[in-house]
């Protein structure tokens, strides 16, 4: 197990390695640079161009050097937690990135605990009391939520909670707490402000989990084991937990990969309709101005979590499904 | 003890009630076996989910009752009345009454140790702890044969073999020491020599306990082997019951006399034809021709002679985080010749190879060495040599007929469709020829033409497969390799089938490679048999030959573990042993191939060979 786990994160090296030249070369495609999108800009703007910072800049970070270099030099700054510098902003990317982050993962958190808690039981009852009519109203309020473009329901959801509850409209926390130091009042802010993006990056996202597990749990349901089970005399909420339920799962645990980097990257749009603190807005924005170490550490923060998180998920496969652990390749 | 009468169940389809049991009514008494015969879809499982209150969602019981007195409590309850999922009921099950289902594979949860399934339903009826019910679960595991209880306990099913599997399936149901045993179908999935010590650890289990058995099988063999009270069961209707003896040496309903002679058994004289409970009549038309064998100038070659075929498969090593890998010999040095016209048989259990063999000889498979070598009547064909075009057109002489009629034919081609992809294929006629070849082939099987728009979905097994011969002999192929061709179908339909490939073969002069388990079908369709095991041929004799002396302790452990349909053969179950039969290294010397490098045939003369270590003599063969 110990060595298969190495073995596993051995292999994620070159993975992220050719994950770092993709994302280093998409970034560069576009013609020319930051400095030079920076440049024009200002001149449209009819201002004046300070000739001699933009040459520092250029020679600071190795614009001006052939991309191998850049590339390395971006590498072996990230291996050294170094990300380098973001020009638009003109600070340090840990500094841009810093509590966004936090929020960031704050949110996505909340919302996966969120798809999980309500797509379970709707999942299980819908399959347990498949083509009745809970089944049917809850397959239907699912496609709703699969069907709904989340910045609709985001400007639909802003306007209800600003009107009955007052929150105030965008963002994450009152206005006040902004740039303020964090305290109690600021945490519950933040939590009130909280709920309408969970709901509103959830939606789709739980509406496809009760799909999948309603899917999942009645391919289970009819097997003969479950039968067995019956048969056995087993009382049958302990049945449907013991048995088919436990088998369903593997589908569930095969997904945690996948579900960080898509609630991630896929709450993006809905950060910029929300202007919510986190760091969609600001991925999009840089890669709109070519501000290539700020996108590329977000990239590459995004890789890490899709390869650490299918690693998980393959390492809890394992400990659930005894077939995964010592069927090996063995077929029948 | 247990009473069922007038017991009626009806289905629940789209809105209609379809009735799945009239008027049912039979009994079981304390420690007695009762055997429920009959074809799929006679309702034999549907009274047995009825006992269990494990009706399907749609199923209602619409009448009757279902009397059970428990011998423990002393009480009488109806079933019927009882809802499915009342505590009461709950208690019965699994309590007083268990089940053993057909499936040993997928009957067990794949994701649950041994030990805890069968602890469960201890812990579910019976006080004990958690200490006892594992001792007395490894115990019970002893009891039904696990040759090491206490490893068994934490082994998940996937780790077992098929009989294993049913062992432990047998084990759970044995656990609480119920009153009734249900077994629906209990050694159907398995191989024979298995199937008769399964029978057999039931019969010693039953024995010990005390307890009556519900044997639920369409297998006159067994019944014939473990009832004593027998009830015939046809399209939801009781057809008849009696004790055993009685109804097999005088059966008094039509349809008990047709499923009798359907049977292919062992005594059959020579000539003497099954008779299906429904017959089909085969009509020949123009286009398809006998193969004149007489015209051809080489007809006495071989038809197909294979030489020192040998297939290696490579598996990856038992646990997951190792890169090991495991050899398995398939199929190993497997030498023999196919006259023309002959039907030559293939016998052997499941994992012996013989359809990897198929396979090989089809192409399908790549032989790591060996040799085909296919005779035409005018040329001997190299197989193994055939490429692109060559290789194309050589298939036309040879085709396959599947195990499994429902996934050989695609469902979303009509049959029309299906019998003419092999023409279109092989750019065989135009339009006009392809449709009247189709009509005939439908009549050449027994079918009516008019079904040719119709998809698979809408014929029965029998039909489907029936459909699938017709496909094999589209483009007139002078050799058919059946593999399993009626193990999926039921005793009354296979009869049917095996009488349809019969007068086929008489009529178009093919040759025949038939591969089967079944004792008893190879015994009614070939000529000469081969026996495999674990890959490789241990006998090869002409057919009455190796019914009547066979030497090769393989082949002799698998005739007697047959379970014939007649009172006067019983199986001598103090004979079954618990070593298994397939396993080469406990075979005597000169058959064992533990140390010794090399094998071969020895001759026994009139073509009887047996596999026996180099250097031995026909001497050793009497010690």
């Amino acid at each position: 197990m110990l060595g298969y786990i190495l073995r596993r994160i051995l292999t994620m090296i070159p993975t992220l390695l050719v994950i770092s030249m993709l994302v280093f070369v998409i970034i560069q495609l576009p013609p020319g640079d930051y400095l030079e999108s920076h440049i024009a800009e200002l001149q449209s703007q009819g201002e004046s161009v300070d000739e001699n910072k933009i040459q520092f800049l250029r020679e600071q970070y190795g614009l001006d050097k052939p991309l191998l270099h850049q590339y390395w030099v971006w590498l072996s700054g990230m291996l050294q937690g170094d990300f380098g510098y973001s020009f638009e902003y003109d600070l340090p990317v840990t500094e841009v990135v810093g509590d966004r982050l936090f929020l960031t993962i704050i949110i996505s958190i909340a919302t996966i605990l969120f798809t999980w808690m309500v797509a379970f039981p709707i999942g299980i009852y819908s399959a347990t009391h498949q083509y009745s009519w809970g089944d049917y109203g809850l397959s239907t309020l699912g496609f709703l939520g699969l069907a709904t473009p989340n910045f609709l329901l985001a400007l639909v959801m802003l306007y209800f909670a600003n009107v009955y509850f007052g929150t105030s409209i965008g963002g994450l926390m009152d206005p006040e707490y902004i740039d303020a130091p964090w305290s109690i009042d600021k945490l519950v802010s933040i939590l009130e402000h909280l709920w309408i993006p969970v709901i509103v990056i959830g939606t789709s996202g739980t509406a496809g989990m009760i799909r999948r597990l309603r899917a999942n749990l009645l391919d289970e349901l009819q097997k003969q084991y479950v039968t067995t089970g019956r048969a056995k005399g087993l009382p049958p909420g302990k049945l449907l937990t013991k048995y088919p339920l436990r088998v369903a799962l593997n589908f569930f645990v095969a997904d945690i990969g996948n579900l960080l980097p898509t609630v991630i990257s896929g709450a993006e749009i809905v950060a910029v309709v929300m202007s919510l603190p986190t760091t969609g807005p600001i991925l999009l924005s840089a890669l709109q101005s070519q501000d290539m170490y700020l996108a590329g550490s977000f990239l590459m923060f995004l890789a890490v979590l899709t390869v650490v998180g299918v690693l998980v998920s393959d390492i809890a496969l394992a400990l659930l499904d005894p077939r995964v652990r010592l069927g090996g390749g063995v077929s029948k | 003890m247990l009473e069922v009468n007038n017991l009626a169940v009806d289905f629940d389809l789209q809105g209609s009630p379809v009735p799945a049991l009239k008027d049912v009514s039979f009994k079981v008494n304390q420690g007695e076996t009762v055997a429920l015969v009959g074809e799929s879809g006679s309702g034999k499982s549907v009274t047995s989910q009825a006992i269990m209150g494990i009706l399907p969602r749609n199923a209602t019981i619409r009448a009757g009752e279902i009397l059970f007195n428990s011998p423990e409590t002393g009480q009488r309850v109806d079933i019927a009345q009882l809802d499915p999922e009342s505590p009461q009921m709950r208690q019965i099950r699994g309590g007083s009454i268990s089940i053993i289902f057909q499936e040993p594979m997928t009957s067990l949860s794949p994701v649950h140790t041994i030990g805890d399934q069968i602890s469960e339903a201890l812990f579910l009826h019976r006080d004990a702890s958690r200490e006892e019910g594992m001792k007395l679960t490894e115990a019970m595991l002893q009891q039904v044969g696990f040759a090491e209880p206490s490893r068994a306990l934490n082994m998940f099913p996937f780790e077992l073999s098929g009989g294993l599997r049913q062992r432990a399936m047998i084990a759970m149901a044995m656990i609480c020491h119920p009153s009734l045993m249900i077994a629906d179908e209990p050694t159907t999935a398995l191989d024979v020599t298995i199937q008769a010590r399964i029978l057999k650890l039931i019969r010693e289990l039953q024995a010990e306990l005390g307890m009556a058995l519900l044997l639920i099988t369409h297998d006159l063999g067994v019944v014939a082997n473990m009832a004593e009270q027998v009830v015939v069961m046809y399209h939801g209707r009781v057809m008849e019951a009696g004790p055993l003896k009685h109804l097999f040496e005088n059966p008094q309903h039509e349809y008990l006399k047709a499923l009798m002679h359907a049977v292919p058994r062992f005594d059959l004289k020579p000539g003497e034809r099954l008779v299906p409970v429904r017959e089909i009549h085969s009509e020949t038309g123009a286009l398809i021709d006998k193969h004149p064998s007489d015209q051809l100038p080489n007809a006495s070659e071989p038809h197909l002679r294979v030489k020192d075929l040998s297939k290696t498969y490579h598996l990856h090593g038992g646990n997951w985080s190792s890169s090991k890998t495991r050899q398995l010999l398939a199929v190993d040095q497997v030498s023999f010749e196919v006259e023309r016209g002959e039907c030559f048989g293939v016998v052997g259990e499941s994992g012996c190879g013989k359809t990897t063999l198929s396979k090989i000889i089809m192409r399908a498979i790549t032989p790591d060495q060996g040799d085909i070598i296919y005779h035409d009547g005018r040329q001997a064909i190299d197989v193994r040599a055939l490429d692109g075009d060559d290789l194309l057109a050589f298939r036309r002489n040879m085709q396959f007929i599947f195990q499994d009629p429902y996934s050989a034919l695609n469902p979303r081609m009509t049959v029309f469709d299906i019998l003419r992809e092999p023409l279109v294929v092989h750019d065989k006629g135009d339009m006009d020829y392809q449709r009247e070849m189709a009509t005939e082939l439908m009549r050449l099987v027994g079918m009516d033409p008019r079904f040719l728009n119709r998809y698979p979905h809408s014929f029965s097994g029998g039909q489907r497969q029936r459909i699938g011969i017709a496909r094999a002999l589209a483009l007139q192929p002078a050799l058919i390799i059946c593999d399993e061709p009626v193990s999926a179908l039921d005793v009354s339909i296979q009869a049917q089938v095996l009488n349809l490939l019969k007068d086929l073969q008489q009529e178009l002069g093919l040759t025949y490679i038939f591969i089967s388990h079944n004792l008893a079908v190879i015994h009614y369709i070939a000529n000469r048999i081969a026996v495999m095991c674990r890959g490789r041929i241990v006998e090869l004799a002409p057919r009455d030959r190796l019914f009547e002396n066979p030497v090769h302790p393989y082949t002799q452990a698998l005739l007697s573990a047959v379970p014939h349909p007649e009172l006067s053969q019983p199986l001598s179950f103090e004979a079954i042993t618990e070593s298994a039969a397939s396993e080469p290294a406990l075979w005597q010397f000169p058959f064992t191939i533990a140390g010794i490098e090399k094998t071969d045939f020895m001759d026994l003369g009139d073509g009887h060979f047996v596999r026996v270590a180099v250097g031995s003599k026909p001497s050793d063969l009497a010690a």
